[in-house]
């Protein structure tokens, strides 16, 4: 794992998957688009706007692995100072922002016809909120500071500190009395949701999943890149 | 068709949270390809500046 410490070994390594996160998700995107919005049934409760899940479970599943990802990154970075763990935090925040913002706004899109509103102050949707101000605060804080290396240890810590949030997320539905549903895929006991939009759902989680891979690995490239040609501007100005 | 895009009324709900995704996901996608191209393309231009500088010197 190790010798992909190395910046050029990464970006050969990288190369090489690119193309493949890519084809993954275009070939589970189509027929999970199909799925979702064709051929799946209607719900017995939600009819039609069950549709709206098959894009905001994953997108809610993601940024909880997303943030994990950060997190992941965050502890290496710290501990071991591995030297791309600090850039695959900077890489990954901006997508889960951005799968953040999409569950929340899936989710009110979604609670508007169904609990007749868009948004209620519980136990999931809030903590939700909180992951989002989380990445937001990651990134603002990674930008914060002139001095990359001071720049990373904190938002590291940062996002060290939010890990917490993950499980109130999780267990949010069972801890406290809430307007969301409890969990119904991931649950002890097996799924109570049946085959025929278990198929799509996951065929879209695989999409997200890919589309996170493909977009991260361009970030880390990107971020390898700045940190190449900041080193250049250093030692042009030492010329 | 009509039924289709009706979504059993519900259309404005799924087809905006539709578009909303396909929009961020293809967004951020641009932003990051956008981004990645000019980091390589600066790592170029200043590769090509210490080379001349150096020779400079």
């Amino acid at each position: 794992m190790h010798k992909y410490a190395n910046p050029a070994r990464f970006g050969a390594l990288a190369d090489r998957i690119l193309p493949w996160a890519r084809w993954v998700m275009i070939l589970a995107l189509i027929p999970g688009l199909w799925l979702a919005l064709v051929a799946s049934p209607p719900d017995y409760q939600q009819g039609e706007s069950v549709r709206i899940m098959y894009l905001h479970v994953p997108a809610a599943w993601m940024s909880m692995f997303t943030y994990m990802v950060m997190a992941g990154a965050a502890f290496t970075a710290l501990v071991w100072r591995h030297p791309l763990a600090q850039l695959a935090g900077r890489a990954a925040a901006p997508i889960g922002a951005t799968f953040t913002a999409l569950a929340l706004v899936t989710g009110s899109l979604w609670g508007k016809p169904m609990w007749g509103t868009f948004w209620v102050w519980d136990g999931r949707l809030t903590s939700v909120l909180v992951l989002f101000f989380l990445y937001l605060g990651y990134m603002a804080l990674d930008r914060a500071i002139e001095d990359e290396e001071k720049a990373g240890r904190a938002a590291s810590i940062l996002a060290l500190v939010g890990v917490v949030n993950i499980p109130i997320i999780k267990f949010s539905v069972d801890w406290w009395n809430t307007l969301h549903q409890p969990a119904s895929v991931m649950r002890m006991g097996g799924s109570t949701i049946d085959g025929s939009m278990l198929t799509p759902l996951f065929i879209m989680a695989l999409a997200f999943q890919a589309y996170f891979v493909w977009i991260f690995l361009i970030r880390m490239k990107l971020e390898i890149d700045r940190r190449k040609a900041a080193v250049m501007r250093q030692s042009l100005r030492g010329i | 068709m009509a039924d289709f895009l009706d979504m059993g009324g519900y259309a404005v709900f799924v087809w905006a949270s539709y578009a909303i995704v396909a929009l961020a996901l293809v967004g951020l996608w641009l932003r990051t390809r956008g981004a990645a191209r000019q980091a390589a393309a600066d790592v170029v231009r200043l590769r090509e500046r210490i080379m001349a500088e150096g020779e400079g010197n």
